[in-house]
């Protein structure tokens, strides 16, 4: 297994991310459970979306807990490619793995829709294929997706190209600081965002927008197995 | 109901407040060769309630045609019916009602219903893949504390489905809303949901092998929902709200591992015997029910049963309807592999009993046996009431064009009618579901049937690497209560006729019916009538379409102080669509297509919402279906949207020929797109331009298909007898209809603002 899916209690997103992880995109992908102390082969690890845990007490404050988090944080530290999705997102705010965090939708509603993203930052191993200000279509479904951090955080991963995608004008659905729908760490190796690529992997579901997500994960994978077999 | 102590005497009286009649009581008593139990007394009166017998509709139910060559497990079988859909895969579907807890408690009421029907499928083996819901409400409009009530009710709903539903991860995709002051203080919340599973797959409710142990899995019992099997088979009264602890509070995170962890289960044949999950009547239903489908018995230890609270009786822990439980009946040397799964999914797993042989339902609490009922006679011979019905006399008016002179300016009609919360876009509702995830929505809510495609793979943990083979299901919901007020019998067929006729827009050809039959009091002869009326129409209806009725729910007592709902036979119907090239939605697609209006152009303002909202008043008669035609008009439409001529394809349901070329206009994803539409072509006649446009003759679809193909389709229709015109032609930013010396013109973008942010800004207010 190359492309790890996380299975928390609740997640319910997981086999959506492993349909267009195997049968979209041809990956090697399977679910990894939550009680595991081991990431095993994995090149890249993937916290879908979901309720993990019911989101009792706070998004994604219970699942930071399970045993598999802290290999993830392992892996993220040696620089491993870490993508959470939607409550995945959350959980990776919790585990202190990004900055800020993700508070209930302005209108405290749940919101099942169609937004419009800007990719701000087009040179992570997230967004290789894309271009800095590209447009993007994805749906969002969250009740808690407002993204909230202090002022010198957002100062700094603004400073920083941490916002890695906005909701365009008129397109942000939670009332996220900034318009920010994506965030990723200093490093640029762990991303979580808030819409979800797998639901726009292909053309039948109404966008197809969200592989170029997986394709430029595909491209980073590749590039660093090229770089540790030339002994980089 | 108060508490009850564990050695009270049986009385009369605690006879009568348990809703037993004397005559039941002697049945009891016969059954059973002596007094019963508190704890028996306790268990017969829900058993024997409405809800769980369907003692009075029960005759009536069998007027429903149910056999098929696709239907593997027949109506009333089993927890749901499951339908063949061919290459060795079958969906289980039904619908269910909540209406009675989500009148008292209407986030935990609705959340439960979606709780409760998602475990009528899931034991059946199947993998829930989509939920509906078919919801009634009073009049939201206005500043009166009614309309303010229906509000905070409808409110409470969608929280309470979109609280269940996202979380378990089971996408919310179709449904329907209706608002009439019919539902004020009683509204109605039918769930419906879907599952797929191979035929090899299917699980069934029965306990069978002497000796099998007896697993309850889940969450621990508490004392909530008391008996609310019994409750549901009430009037609703000013003294209900004290009811609310009769309503149950639900767990979606619990019920996601319940799920996944008996899925994972089921994976394992051979240690399965039998499932049942505690719904309706909990630990009591499914024991009865097991053991009399097996024909054997069932012994079970309450002592054993997992509890939340201390100290609770034999009688609470029956009658209990804590959620997200269910009795599974394993294979004897098997126990462990019941054991590792559910404890990998973190859930109670206890053997609480074993099969036996001697017909019995026995239950032990504190080392005594509290109760020992034949399960059979249980479970399958409640009493059978074959009502009184008697025909009321009408009382609504009939529509008369004379006294009722069409409104001077029909281009603000037209915009008020979209605004009408019947008519409105449900947007405001469909965005706080989830109902995207599980990546199979193909066609989202807000068209006129949602089509959602399912993976049909190969049995394993994983799905294939590379393409993957999939099936397309369309689903609608269906019931127009103002048709079968006016005429139960009319409005059954037309039920049957409108889901019918949104699959068929949708590409999809009927494969099956769930009904949910919503009504007053049985015992009122006039409802009794409308309830054997009703059956009669959708029965007829589903034999026309050839589609077998696999299931559902009939939830009686709709009352509330200011009387009985309208009668409301809602039709859930499950469609395939052979090719997804043939999927269909009802907005225009690009300028220039030619339109085409399927069907007549109808007359009379009968039965319309027009009638009700612009002429204030409800007005007979019901329009009539002919379902021969309608049939025809369906199977021509599918031949069409077959051989890739239709762009778009809508059906003209309330607010007729008017709201419909409206909701073409405006109901797409993106820009809304104009049309010139010449109503003359049609036929309509000069004068009353209203009844035109407004009239709800059923059997009509308006159709857009590339002006090349205009002709041929036209002569196919002419071809298979059906009615059809060339009416207009799309493109620019209005809307424009003209017949004979009338033209109205409106901006399309002006009524995308009216309609679709109508519910917002009631809701929001």
């Amino acid at each position: 297994m190359k492309w790890a899916v996380l299975q928390f209690p609740g997640s319910n997103c997981d086999q959506d991310l492993i349909h267009v992880l195997r049968s979209v995109m041809g990956k090697d992908a399977a679910y990894l459970w939550h009680k595991e102390r081991s990431l095993g082969d994995a090149e890249v690890v993937l916290v879908p979306g979901g309720f993990s845990y019911g989101d009792y007490l706070r998004c994604g404050a219970i699942a930071r807990f399970s045993p598999v988090m802290r290999a993830v944080g392992e892996f993220a530290s040696r620089g491993g490619f870490v993508l959470g999705i939607c409550n995945g997102f959350q959980i990776l705010c919790e585990a202190g793995l990004l900055p800020g965090c993700l508070i209930r939708n302005r209108e405290l509603r749940f919101a099942c829709r169609e937004v419009v993203l800007r990719v701000e930052n087009a040179g992570l191993p997230f967004t290789g294929r894309m271009r800095a200000g590209q447009v993007l279509r994805m749906p969002v479904a969250h009740g808690e997706g407002n993204y909230f951090a202090d002022a010198e955080t957002l100062a700094r991963i603004e400073r920083g190209g941490q916002v890695v995608f906005r909701y365009s004008e008129g397109s942000n659905p939670n009332g996220s600081l900034g318009d920010i729908a994506g965030v990723c760490n200093g490093r640029g190796n762990v991303l979580g965002l808030m819409p979800h690529p797998e639901r726009a992997a292909e053309a039948i579901l109404g966008s197809a927008d969200g592989r170029l997500i997986f394709e430029s994960l595909s491209d980073a994978v590749r590039a660093c197995r090229a770089a540790r077999l030339s002994g980089d | 109901m108060g508490k009850i102590p564990e050695d009270a005497e049986v009385t009369p009286g605690l006879v009568a407040r348990h809703g037993l009649t004397p005559d039941e009581y002697r049945l009891i008593q016969d059954i059973l060769g002596r007094e019963p139990t508190i704890t028996e007394l306790g268990i017969f009166s829900v058993m024997w309630s409405e809800h769980c017998s369907y003692k009075s509709s029960r005759p009536e139910l069998k007027k429903f045609p149910t056999e098929g060559p696709s239907v593997l497990v027949r109506a009333g079988e089993e927890n749901a019916g499951v339908i063949d859909i061919g290459d060795g895969w079958a969906v289980a579907f039904k619908i269910e009602s909540h209406n009675h807890p989500s009148a008292v408690e209407p986030f935990q009421g609705a959340a439960t219903g979606v709780g409760g029907i998602l475990r009528d499928i899931f034991t059946m083996g199947a993998r829930p893949v989509l939920l509906a819901d078919s919801l009634r409400f009073g009049d939201i409009r206005g500043r009166s504390r009614k309309a303010a009530e229906n509000r905070r009710l409808l409110n409470g709903v969608v929280c309470g489905i979109a609280h269940y539903g996202n979380c378990i991860g089971v996408p919310t995709v179709a449904g329907e809303i209706a608002f009439d002051d019919s539902y004020s203080g009683n509204p109605l919340v039918n769930v419906f949901c879907l599952g797929v599973l191979r035929h090899d797959q299917i699980r069934l409710g029965k306990a069978t092998g002497e000796g099998n142990p007896v697993f309850y899995v889940g969450a621990k019992t508490g004392r909530d929902g008391l008996a609310g099997a019994a409750f549901a088979s009430r009037d609703l009264t000013e003294e209900s709200k004290e009811d609310r602890p009769a309503v149950q509070v639900g767990d979606p995170f619990r019920e996601k591992l319940l799920l996944e962890a008996c899925l994972e289960l089921f994976e394992h044949a051979e240690s399965i015997v039998g499932v049942q999950d505690m719904g309706a009547a909990g630990l009591t239903c499914s024991t009865c029910e097991t053991a009399s489908r097996g024909h054997s018995g069932v012994e079970i230890d309450l002592d054993l049963v997992p509890q939340r609270e201390a100290g609770m009786t034999a009688y609470e822990l029956m009658l209990s309807e804590s959620q997200e439980r269910m009795l599974i009946i394993a294979r004897r040397g098997h126990e462990a592999t019941v054991r590792r799964i559910f404890a990998k999914w973190d859930l109670d797993a206890v053997e609480i009993g074993r099969v036996t042989t001697d017909g019995l339902m026995r239950v032990r609490h504190l080392g005594r046996v509290v109760a020992e009922i034949p399960a059979r006679r249980l479970a399958e011979e409640a009493p059978v009431y074959h009502r009184e019905a008697r025909e009321p006399k009408a009382e609504i008016e009939d529509y008369d064009p004379q006294k009722f002179p069409a409104p001077k300016d029909l281009g603000a009609s037209l915009v008020k009618m979209l605004e009408v919360p019947t008519v409105a876009s449900k947007r405001w509702v469909y965005e706080q579901y989830d109902h995207m995830v599980r990546v199979g929505t193909v066609v989202l809510p807000g068209s006129d049937a949602a089509v959602v495609r399912v993976p049909t793979d190969p049995p394993g943990a994983l799905p294939p690497v590379g393409e993957r083979s999939f099936k397309y299901l369309a689903v609608s919901t269906d019931c127009n209560g103002v048709h079968c007020a006016l005429d139960p019998h009319e409005g059954g067929k037309l039920a049957v006729a409108e889901a019918a006729r949104n699959l068929a827009c949708s590409g999809a050809r009927p494969i099956g019916v769930t009904d949910n039959l919503n009504f007053g009091n049985p015992q009122r002869p006039d409802i009794f009538w409308q309830l054997r009326r009703a059956v009669e129409g959708v029965a007829e209806g589903c034999r026309v379409f050839g589609v077998p009725v696999t299931g559902g729910n009939v939830s009686l007592y709709n009352e509330s102080p200011a009387g009985a709902v309208d009668p409301t036979p809602v039709v859930g119907m499950v469609g395939i669509i052979d090719d997804p090239a043939h999927i269909t939605t009802q907005y225009f697609k690009g300028a220039g297509d030619a339109v085409l209006l399927v069907g007549c152009i109808g007359g009379g303002l009968g039965g319309s919402l027009f009638a009700k909202e612009i002429l204030g008043r409800r007005l007979g008669p019901c329009p009539m279906v002919d379902l021969a035609v309608e049939r025809a008009t369906h199977e021509a439409l599918l031949e069409m949207i077959r051989r890739g001529w239709v762009r778009s394809a809508h059906d003209c349901s309330e607010g007729g020929l008017g709201v419909a070329l409206a909701e073409c206009c405006m109901s797409g994803p993106r820009e809304p797109l104009g049309a010139e539409i010449d109503l003359a072509l049609a036929g309509a006649s000069p004068g009353r331009l209203d009844e035109v446009l407004f009239n709800e003759a059923p059997g009509r679809v308006v159709v857009s298909v590339p002006e090349g193909h205009s002709g041929a389709a036209l002569a196919l229709m002419a071809e298979r007898g059906v009615a059809a015109h060339r009416i207009g032609r799309t493109g620019g930013d209005v809307l424009r209809i003209i017949a004979s010396d009338a033209s109205i013109l409106w901006q399309v973008a002006r009524l995308r603002e009216a309609w679709g942010g109508a519910l917002g800004r009631l809701l929001r207010g």
